[in-house]
């Protein structure tokens, strides 16, 4: 617990910054919800017929879990891509439905006499809406925003995935750390602010269902002035810390998180420019849409990534290009580049070092069973548990054409585990085998041996930069910039960084720092 | 002229059992009609039909000489004063806002509600303090006042009123039917009363009105129907003990 308060203390402004992302996302999304929930609720509330497919297609809705939410709307133009406009839609949909439900119920609710009193005095269907029906149900449509709001707060962490900001980032960049510290720094700030969201609008609730009216106009106006000084707040907030020529993005692991500041870092000292960071993004795919629609400039790809999970295309004749001799990696390179270049996005120059999939196995196993190449492995892993990241399980460069290469067969089907965490199960025994980074620092600090690629399955993972060919039109400092980091991070140097990140709990922006002013005196 | 006749009227609910039958019945201006008759004769589906809450099947009501078909709805109603069985006061609005209600959907400028509001007050005999109190403050007899005021807001010449005292206590009844016997003697509506109770019927009413099996089978003076032969009346009458005037109505009777 210290840990987060000094945690707190040293990135004030950033939390600041968060917790004002996370408010805006949250009020903007609710209030729109508002706007189109009411409505439509009133809609199912005169038609009975149409009430239950309303509700029902509502309710589908908030069952579809919220990362999957955020991967449908990825392609969708316009409401999707990343960032906070496809968070703010998906909690939008989220929303609906406890406000559709709640305006059904409220109205429902009210007394048959008293409806049929309005009319009887000659109201019309609209009249009786304003003066009686929405009056009379505005405390239970209350209880649909708080419940809304709150489940907003929460949505609004996993936001972070599609790099939304908001205090779901601390979150995602502790999993992808293991630092629990950085998890529980943006969890605590996440928990109050939705327990202050519930009490706030359980207040405003209980001065609605006293039926007062005056004093729901108090309310009223307070709720409003409330939302609006939270949303210009924020606004400003976020305004102050967002305004950047170039966005820079980054995967959702540790070795990202550190490559993705290493450039923005780059780019801010070489090129002056104002640079904004939107940094773990929920995978692969993401970065890659996020590229394509303009939400972020760069990003820093493997090609042997490129060539399999974005461009499909089969590793084996990749690794033939260069007859067996090297692992393919001029030609994996020359291809990748051909195919970003024509979908209008430039690939760089490689930084140094390839960051392949490492087979991995605990050290004490390697030595006792004398295991040098995954060959080894395969003989061993009838009785053996793998854990592998989904993605690896699924990319077509991963487990199904690993099994195949080398005729691997587990005792039970291998576990879906977090890439990070995938580690410590090894080392704790968990599970005894896992596909991880090669440039992992914790390889080193856990004691884990990887096993060679004796038949050669994996394409070279060499780490480049990949950017919108536009904006290094714009910003020619820019391409400068990128390429003057070509071939300057060694397999070595990324471990190390990885390790005082993921072993040593240092803060990126400390290690990215330290490490571009080493090299700079080393230049000089 | 008449105020309000039923001509031929056959009605049947959605369900399909027949509520009135060929229903003919005159009221004339100024007069207060009482309809008494079992519950669930339709006494309530009459009332609807005058303020097109309903239309009827066949047959016509006509409402000052035009038929309610061609009536605008909401015009119509806001002619014709209504109170309801359970007086449905808005709960969120005080007791001037419930007067007001008609006033502001006709738009009537907010110094002229208020001033209504208190001439109505005094009139169901309220003190003007009451203009700031809300609904659930009031007791089941100042509660039925108000009823009585609201419907009587933009002043319709017509007044229906459904059951109007059912739900309160016989002193209470009683006061409040004495009330309305002197607040229709400076008004002189036209008013039809629906009453499963022929104590109530004979307290009120100018005219008696006796409905059995969705037909009036009889319609004159209180004296006139205590002396009626018909068995469908009497039967009505048997069931009730009639006490001469002032303690007529702390008499129950009937179903419900």
């Amino acid at each position: 617990m210290p840990g987060v308060f000094a945690f707190w203390r040293s990135h004030a402004a950033e939390l600041a910054g968060l917790l004002a992302q996370h408010v805006l996302i949250v009020v903007i999304s609710t209030i729109a919800a508002v706007a189109i929930g009411v409505p439509l609720g009133v809609f199912a509330s005169r038609r009975p017929r149409l009430s239950a497919p309303i509700v029902g297609i509502a309710n589908v809705v908030q069952t579809v879990p919220s990362l999957a939410m955020f991967g449908f709307l990825l392609p969708v133009p316009f409401l999707g891509g990343v960032g906070p406009r496809a968070a703010i839609v998906v909690l939008i949909l989220y929303g609906l439905l406890p406000i559709i439900r709640t305006t059904i119920a409220g109205i429902a609710g009210i007394d048959a006499s008293i409806r049929e009193a309005g009319v009887a005095m000659g109201m019309t269907p609209h009249e009786l809406l304003r003066l009686v029906e929405l009056p009379l149900a505005l405390p239970s449509i209350a209880a649909g925003v708080r419940v809304a709001a709150v489940v907003g707060v929460g949505s609004a962490t996993i936001a972070a995935a599609i790099g939304a900001g908001g205090l779901g980032e601390y979150i995602y960049r502790g999993l992808s750390m293991v630092d629990t510290t950085v998890i529980l720094a943006g969890a605590i700030p996440a928990a109050l602010l939705a327990l202050a969201v519930d009490a706030g609008l359980l207040w405003v609730e209980r001065q609605l269902s006293t039926r007062r009216r005056t004093r729901s106009r108090r309310a009223a106006v307070s709720i409003a002035a409330v939302a609006v000084a939270a949303v210009l707040l924020s606004s400003g907030v976020v305004a102050g810390r967002a305004g950047g020529a170039i966005v820079v993005g980054s995967k959702n692991f540790t070795e990202q998180l550190i490559l993705g500041e290493l450039i923005a870092e780059s780019i801010e000292r070489d090129t002056g420019l104002a640079v904004q960071r939107r940094l773990n993004l929920g995978g692969t795919l993401i970065c890659d849409r996020a590229l394509m629609t303009g939400d972020i400039d760069v990003y820093v790809e493997y090609t042997g990534t490129a060539l399999t999970a974005i461009f499909h295309q089969p590793i084996a004749p990749a690794a033939q290009l260069d007859n067996g001799l090297e692992p393919g990696t001029a030609g994996v390179y020359s291809r990748v580049r051909d195919l970003y270049s024509r979908s209008g996005r430039t690939l760089l120059p490689p930084l140094g070092f390839d960051n392949t999939f490492a087979v991995l196995v605990r050290g004490s196993d390697a030595r006792r069973l004398g295991l040098k190449t995954i060959e080894d492995a395969a003989r061993e892993a009838p009785h053996w548990r793998a854990g592998f990241g989904y993605e690896f399980l699924e990319r077509p460069d991963g487990y199904p054409g690993l099994a195949k290469t080398y005729g691997l067969q587990f005792a039970s089907a291998p576990h879906v585990m977090d890439l990070t965490l995938s580690y410590r199960a090894l080392a704790s025994g968990q599970v005894d085998l896992i596909a991880g980074d090669t440039t992992a620092g914790l390889i080193k600090g856990l004691d884990l041996v990887r096993l060679e690629d004796n038949r050669r399955y994996f394409p070279p993972y060499d780490a480049v930069p990949v950017a919108r060919a536009q904006t290094l039109l714009r910003y020619p400092q820019v391409r400068a910039a990128l390429e003057r980091l070509a071939g300057r991070i060694s397999a070595d140097d990324m471990q190390a960084m990885n390790y005082a990140a993921d072993g040593l709990h240092e803060d990126v922006g400390t290690i990215v720092r330290r490490f571009l002013d080493e090299r700079n005196r080393g230049a000089r | 002229m008449f105020a309000l006749q039923f001509r031929d009227v056959s009605f049947a609910r959605p369900g399909g059992r027949r509520v009135l039958d060929h229903f003919t019945l005159n009221v004339e201006s100024g007069e207060v009609l009482a309809l008494v008759g079992r519950s669930g004769v339709g006494k309530t589906t009459l009332l609807k039909l005058a303020n097109r809450l309903l239309l009827p099947d066949s047959g016509g009501v006509v409402v000052e000489g035009c038929d309610t078909s061609k009536w605008d709805p909401i015009r119509l109603r806001r002619r014709v004063g209504y109170v309801l069985q359970d007086v449905g006061l808005f709960p969120h609005m005080t007791v001037e806002e419930n007067i007001g209600v008609v006033p502001r959907l006709e738009g009537w400028p907010a110094e002229r509600i208020a001033a209504r509001a208190t001439e109505l007050l005094d009139l169901i005999g309220l003190a003007p303090e009451f203009a700031s109190r809300w609904p659930d403050e009031l007791s089941g007899g100042q509660r039925q006042r108000v009823g009585v005021a609201r419907a009587l807001a933009v002043d319709p010449p017509v007044l229906l009123m459904d059951e109007p005292f059912g739900a309160l206590d016989p002193v209470t009844r009683a006061e409040l039917q004495k009330e309305f016997r002197r607040i229709q003697n400076q008004l002189h509506k036209t008013v039809i009363i629906v009453t499963h109770d022929m104590g109530e019927a004979f307290a009120l009413g100018d005219r008696l009105g006796v409905i059995d099996d969705g037909k009036l089978v009889a319609c004159d003076r209180g004296d006139a129907i205590v002396e009626s032969l018909d068995p469908r009346v009497r039967r009505l009458l048997d069931a009730t003990t009639v006490i001469p005037t002032s303690e007529r109505a702390s008499v129950r009777s009937g179903p419900e």
